[in-house]
């Protein structure tokens, strides 16, 4: 049924819908809104879980981490500073291969503080082994958060549902929620087999010598690899069942026939799609949406590329003293093409700062100008800098 | 599409008028989109939100550069130079004030309405916020939108006592303002 809703209350419904029977957070801005939203649902009876208020990240992700353990359907949300505070749980969790669902309401890192919009926080943890959606809408944050559920039960791998605060967060625009029947048909009750469970004791995350570490490590980055398929036919079956899909791994919109392409993660691909339909028809991109970057697509990647001259990668963080994030791993995917587009690399809307729709025609004129192993930041102003810090 | 700047302090229910603006073009069977520009919310600091209303799907999600209408919640607020910024030719500008609609416009040099919302807001509904006053004067001058849309997106949002008054307000201020008057213009700013 058609709603107009705040993403955060968008989120928190379907969160509900889901039925969580653990939800520990703590409040931090821009993510605020959901948890808030998910402790009326408790407190007015509508959504029976446990509800757990604690007094940091990093304890919100601990109890996760236990609920999780023992085969209780887990539900946590941070942003920013939150998920830095967050960090060591995190790869806990994904190391001892625990299921559950984190929605990353995407904002700056600090220092200088900021509370706004891009995506370091997400980036900062790629390496956590957990699994990370990028949502472009309100519509795909509702999708993306049910199939989360799914996929990590599956894969027994975490799952972080990255939507950019406030942009995503506190805009309220139309949205189909689903009911219940349709998540009850599409989400079975969560049975884990590695459970903890007085009556057949397991330790979990016991320390682990020289002799088997590599192992453990390896096996993670196997599952999060055969996860790929399951998150492309999470999103084909909810498809079957409400009529719409989410991007699967990755997603290409645009003229078949451009010899240029721009990928990016997130709201932004909202804008540049719009951008690129008003663009004169032979200046119109091969629009790539990357949803799924852990795992990293690459194949998929290098088969949405194929025929490409040119690929530029917008993203909304970086990597200081190195460049681009997306763009390094981006052009590492496609290295092993036979004819590689060569790769553009560009950040762009760091701390919230806007990108309107002429973004595209900036980023076309601008990729002109970058070499091929080059990384520029957009709308960067270095003349309001002293000179000796530009 | 139609896109509209609210700008307030924060307090003023700022967001609350973006977001049942947008609500009430749902209840149309539009598209719509609402979300604020977040500053350092504190009470009586300047804040601006954004409105879209589409009959399609709203792709951008850049802020509102280039509004058809301004919503201004508190007169002060014309003294901040970026206020009026990018307002598309013909645009209108409706502002709270005590003033007539005459005086601020020779004032400011622009055209603009005044409405006072904070006034009758005081008098119908017991508190001085202007917000649900300026949205019922800006859809009767624009037509945009049915009353009874507004009525059934606050409906959504507050009930009780407070829903009744605003209601009452919402009509009272609809039969004082000049209904129609900016329908020309709300054609002209529409873009694809």
């Amino acid at each position: 049924m058609l709603h107009a809703l705040e993403g955060s209350q968008a989120i928190a419904q379907a969160v509900a819908l889901c039925r969580p029977a653990v939800v520990a957070a703590y409040p931090i801005t821009p993510q605020t809104h959901i948890v808030e939203n998910i402790s009326k649902l408790v407190a007015d009876g509508k959504l029976k879980c446990e509800f757990v208020s604690v007094e940091s990240e990093f304890s919100a992700a601990s109890v996760v981490l236990g609920s999780a353990a023992t085969g209780a359907r887990s539900y946590t949300a941070s942003s920013s500073q939150g998920i830095l505070l967050m960090a060591e749980v995190l790869f806990d969790i994904a190391g001892m291969r625990l299921p559950m669902v984190l929605t990353c309401a995407n904002r700056a890192i600090s220092a200088p503080i900021n509370i706004w919009n891009d995506h370091q926080d997400a980036m900062t943890v790629r390496d956590s082994g957990w699994i990370q959606l990028y949502c472009a809408d309100n519509q795909e944050a509702i999708d993306t958060t049910i199939q989360a559920f799914r996929i990590s039960e599956r894969t027994e791998l975490p799952v972080m549902v990255c939507v950019d605060g406030f942009v995503l967060t506190h805009t309220l625009e139309v949205v189909d929620m689903p009911n219940a029947e349709q998540v009850d048909s599409y989400l079975p009750p969560f049975t884990f087999k590695n459970k903890l469970d007085p009556k057949h004791p397991l330790s979990l995350g016991t320390l682990v010598g020289p002799e088997y570490y590599t192992e453990a490590r390896y096996s993670l980055h196997r599952a999060l690899e055969k996860a790929l398929p399951e998150i492309e036919s999470a999103d084909a079956d909810w498809a079957k069942i409400c009529g719409r899909a989410s991007g699967g791994l990755l997603t290409v919109d645009g003229p078949e026939s451009a010899s240029v392409g721009v990928l990016a993660m997130g709201s932004v691909v909202s804008t540049l799609t719009e951008a690129n339909e008003i663009l004169p028809g032979k200046k119109r991109v091969r629009l790539m949406k990357l949803r799924a970057f852990r795992p990293f697509p690459a194949e998929a990647l290098r088969q949405a590329c194929a025929g490409l001259k040119e690929l530029i990668v917008l993203e909304r963080a970086f990597s200081p003293g190195c460049g681009g994030i997306l763009g390094t791993e981006v052009r590492a995917a496609l290295a092993g093409m036979a004819k590689p587009p060569a790769v553009r690399n560009f950040a762009v809307g760091l701390g919230g700062r806007d990108i309107p729709l002429g973004t595209l025609s900036k980023l076309l004129d601008a990729a002109k100008a970058q070499g091929n192993e080059g990384f520029s930041i957009l709308d960067v102003e270095p003349e309001r800098l002293p000179p000796e810090d530009r | 599409m139609i896109e509209i700047r609210i700008h307030g302090r924060g307090g003023q229910g700022n967001v609350v008028a973006a977001y049942v603006l947008a609500g009430a073009a749902f209840e149309e069977g539009k598209r719509c989109q609402a979300f604020p520009n977040f500053g350092a919310e504190r009470r009586g600091a300047p804040v601006v939100a954004f409105v879209r209303i589409s009959e399609k799907p709203i792709l951008r999600r850049c802020q509102v550069e280039a509004p058809g209408f301004l919503l201004i919640q508190d007169e002060s607020l014309l003294h901040i130079p970026s206020v009026m910024e990018g307002l598309k030719e013909k645009g209108g500008i409706l502002v709270n004030s005590l003033k007539s609609s005459e005086e601020l416009t020779k004032e400011y040099g622009r055209p603009m309405v005044a409405l006072a919302g904070s006034q009758m807001a005081a008098e119908i509904v017991g508190k001085p916020l202007a917000n649900v006053a300026l949205l019922s004067a800006f859809l009767t001058l624009t037509g945009l939108l049915p009353l009874e849309a507004l009525k059934k997106a606050l409906s959504k949002r507050f009930r009780g006592e407070v829903l009744e008054k605003n209601l009452k307000l919402i009509d009272e201020v609809g039969a004082q303002v000049a209904a129609g008057l900016w329908k020309k213009e709300a054609k002209h700013v529409a873009c694809a």
